[in-house]
């Protein structure tokens, strides 16, 4: 879906590619213009922050074994001042790396060999929602969630949250009570189109729960319903 | 009712004393040590008093034979005197007897007189029998008597009972000697009967004397036994427990290593085991680091140009209209074969991830139904082409196990695309799921070529195929079964197959409904229905 509307109207974009892989790179540049993406290409982990700072891209592609300076370091100092999505490249698709990807900061992650079109849609999820601005307040709980404005309130005091952490909490209000299995949610949020690693949302639903819950251990606004998925809480 | 657990008690006691017995080398030192010592104290105990109390005897026999020789004598020569002195009054029988009785009175013996010794009398139940006052003079045996009843008998002694018959002193062993006198042509009987009372009671202080240094003995021996074997035992218990605790996986457990005799040996030796045995299981731990590493590394360096290479092939097939009929085609192949060296090199990674130990579960709760529905309708386009139709079939009640969804999704792709390679044209491949309190199990039935006996073991191995020529249309690696058994093991669930020549396969996948619970039984069962209803009409 992602794909095709992109294709209508492409979305153009700055794309900020950190790999050691000379060759790889190039050839990621290549795909992107052909989709009609700039990027910029970074060797090493060290000098993609100052890269960052001066190129501010829509979007970061990172791989994770970089000289100079680890990728997962890299995704927590952009995490720091920004919530720009980050989707990581791994060459190893073992739990413990990608959750710790994803515990760092980043969005979404591609495991190499990866089709470029995978990688493609990947980005397009993540810089599409940046282009919509539908004027439109929904409540969760003691949440107000001003959808153009992207930003979340609780009693008037602003919850800083990543876009992918807002995509997922306006995903879920759109439709309180509806349950919304993994495999949805990744479709929706991350727009995969196939079935794909649940880990991701587990993770971020995690991660949203520790900003936007009272008590993250006994959650009331994203609920988990057993076997199946998350829903809204109480409205 | 009250009486049942103490005759259980009762019952179990022997039992106990039993096991006590068979497991501690100690009890039977112990028991053997005492018993050996018991043994030997009682033959040289045995010994001694016979010993003892046949030199007691012969004392007391010479004793006797002495004093009553020494009494005959003395009557003799005072029969002599009168008979020599004339004038005196003829010594009677009385004063005879009277005298000797008088002494034996005095001197603690007894003697009978008995005679005169005729043809026809002289035994002692006759009359004019003279004896101790209060003897019994049934004390004399018979047999001794008869030999006294002629005249000029040589004197005999035997031992005897000696009893009493004035009701105060009990009867006592001893010896009686007969000897005859003759008094004025008359032969007279006279038996001296000397009781051994006081060797009776010199052997039985003696005796208890024993008694009580053997059991003191027994008791000394078998706590000195106890002790030693204690000293013996002490460590080989302590090595047992150090080797249980080295097979409970404290490999840094070690043996206190004290002296220079054989225990230490035993302890140092223990020690050289347990080191080797660590230095192993390190090694082995490091190899499994090594081996572990390399798989990572060299999927890292694989990938990173795989991917390179496989957006170029990429831009190459989207842009293949663009070429010419033979670089099209070529660009086409390319990009096929880059997608079957990707799934190879997949499953090669994940197999050297299992063998390595490197796999982990990533649980939650899944509902079998809607995992095999998702997969069902992501293989309906590839089954419709062979005109197979995919059908599940489920309880109403959700299946939900806590499993890592992605694993077992795999496991559940692979079975339907492999029964969608095995069934024939026109077939229907069935899934069923279910699940009890326990376990979730899914099953895949095709009814295509089957296995052959024996194959359900085969096709869990390595790139194990029924047929080599057989086609692939779902392009399978030949890891995929060993993959999907890897997945099924490390989530404590079984995978098996079942499989009949030309009746087609079946295989059942369960798992515990929570991690780590150990599987019994599976809700569904190995051979399909249909399958067992052929083989019981058969």
């Amino acid at each position: 879906m992602a794909d095709r509307s992109a294709s209508d109207q492409p979305a153009k974009g700055k794309v900020l590619v950190v790999d050691d892989d000379a060759s790889l790179s190039e050839m990621l540049a290549i795909v992107l213009r052909q989709e009609g993406f700039d990027s910029r290409l970074v060797a090493r982990g060290d000098l993609a922050l100052p890269a960052f700072q001066d190129y501010k891209p829509d979007v970061v592609l990172l791989d994770l074994m970089l000289p100079g300076m680890d990728g997962i370091e890299v995704c927590k100092q952009i995490r720091k001042d920004s919530g720009v999505p980050i989707v990581m490249l791994t060459a190893k698709g073992d739990t413990v790396d990608v959750v710790v990807g994803l515990e760092s900061g980043a969005d979404d992650y591609v495991v190499k060999p990866f089709k470029p079109k995978e990688l493609i849609a990947r980005i397009r999820a993540r810089v599409r929602r940046h282009g919509e601005t539908l004027p439109e307040v929904l409540e969760i709980g003691d949440l107000t969630i001003d959808v153009a404005g992207h930003q979340v309130t609780r009693e008037g005091k602003q919850i800083q949250l990543t876009p992918l952490e807002f995509d997922l909490l306006e995903c879920l209000a759109r439709k309180p009570h509806q349950v919304f299995s993994r495999e949805v949610l990744l479709e929706q949020v991350w727009g995969y189109r196939h079935a794909a690693d649940t880990r991701l949302v587990n993770v971020h639903v995690q991660r949203l729960r520790s900003k936007v819950e009272h008590d993250p251990e006994n959650p009331e606004i994203v609920v988990t319903v057993r076997g199946v998925g998350y829903k809204a809480g109480p409205v | 009712m009250t009486l049942q657990p103490v005759l259980q008690a009762a019952a179990r006691t022997p039992k106990k004393l039993l096991t006590t017995w068979r497991r501690s080398i100690q009890t039977r030192v112990v028991v053997y040590t005492v018993l050996l010592t018991a043994g030997a104290v009682s033959l040289v105990g045995l010994i001694l008093l016979e010993q003892i109390g046949d030199e007691l005897v012969q004392d007391r026999v010479a004793a006797a034979k002495a004093e009553a020789s020494e009494e005959l004598s003395a009557a003799r020569s005072s029969i002599a005197e009168t008979s020599g002195a004339n004038g005196g009054t003829p010594l009677q029988r009385n004063d005879l007897g009277d005298p000797i009785i008088q002494r034996s009175l005095s001197r603690g013996y007894g003697v009978v007189m008995a005679g005169p010794v005729t043809s026809t009398s002289g035994r002692i139940s006759d009359d004019g029998v003279e004896w101790t006052p209060g003897l019994d003079v049934g004390s004399v045996p018979r047999g001794l008597e008869d030999r006294f009843q002629s005249i000029r008998a040589e004197p005999a002694w035997t031992y005897t009972r000696i009893s009493y018959d004035d009701g105060e002193r009990s009867s006592t062993p001893g010896i009686v000697i007969g000897s005859q006198v003759e008094l004025h042509d008359d032969t007279y009987n006279i038996y001296f009967l000397f009781p051994m009372d006081q060797e009776q009671e010199t052997l039985g202080v003696i005796t208890r004397g024993l008694l009580a240094a053997g059991a003191i003995l027994i008791l000394l021996i078998g706590v000195g036994s106890w002790i030693v074997t204690r000293h013996v035992v002490t460590p080989i218990r302590i090595a047992r427990r150090t080797a249980e605790r080295l097979a409970a996986g404290r490999l840094e457990e070690r043996m206190v290593v004290h002296g220079e005799d054989d225990l230490t040996g035993l302890a140092i030796s223990f020690n050289q085991m347990a080191s080797g045995l660590q230095n192993q299981i390190r090694q082995l731990e490091h190899l499994s680091r090594v081996q572990r590493r390399f798989s990572s590394d060299v999927s890292h360096e694989l990938r990173t140009p795989l991917t390179t290479v496989r957006m170029a092939s990429d831009v190459l097939y989207e842009a293949r209209d663009t070429f010419d009929a033979p670089t099209a085609r070529a660009a086409e192949l390319l990009q096929t074969e880059l997608d079957r060296f990707e799934t190879l090199l997949g499953d090669l990674l994940e197999i050297s991830r299992f063998d390595a130990g490197a796999a982990v579960l990533d649980l939650y709760d899944t509902d079998l139904t809607a995992l095999a529905t998702a997969v069902v309708e992501a293989y309906e386009p590839l089954a419709a082409k062979r005109d197979i139709e995919l059908k599940i079939v489920a309880p109403d009640h959700p299946c939900i196990a806590q499993v890592d969804h992605r694993r077992v999704e795999r496991i559940v792709r692979n079975l339907v695309a492999n029964a969608t390679d095995h069934a024939l044209v026109g077939q229907t491949v069935t899934i069923r799921v279910d699940s009890d309190e326990h376990a979730a199990a899914l099953t895949v039935r095709d009814h295509g070529v089957g296995l052959a006996p024996g194959e359900t073991a085969l096709v869990f191995n390595r790139f194990w195929r029924a047929d080599p020529a057989r086609d692939r249309s779902s392009g399978g690696t030949g890891l995929g079964l060993s993959i999907s058994l890897e997945d099924a093991h490390l989530h404590g669930g079984w995978l098996q197959a079942w499989g009949r020549p030309d009746q087609g396969a079946q295989f059942r996948l369960t798992l515990p409904r929570h991690a780590g619970a150990a599987l019994r039984h599976s809700p569904l069962p190995l051979v399909p229905a249909d399958a067992r209803d052929t083989l019981e009409a058969s």
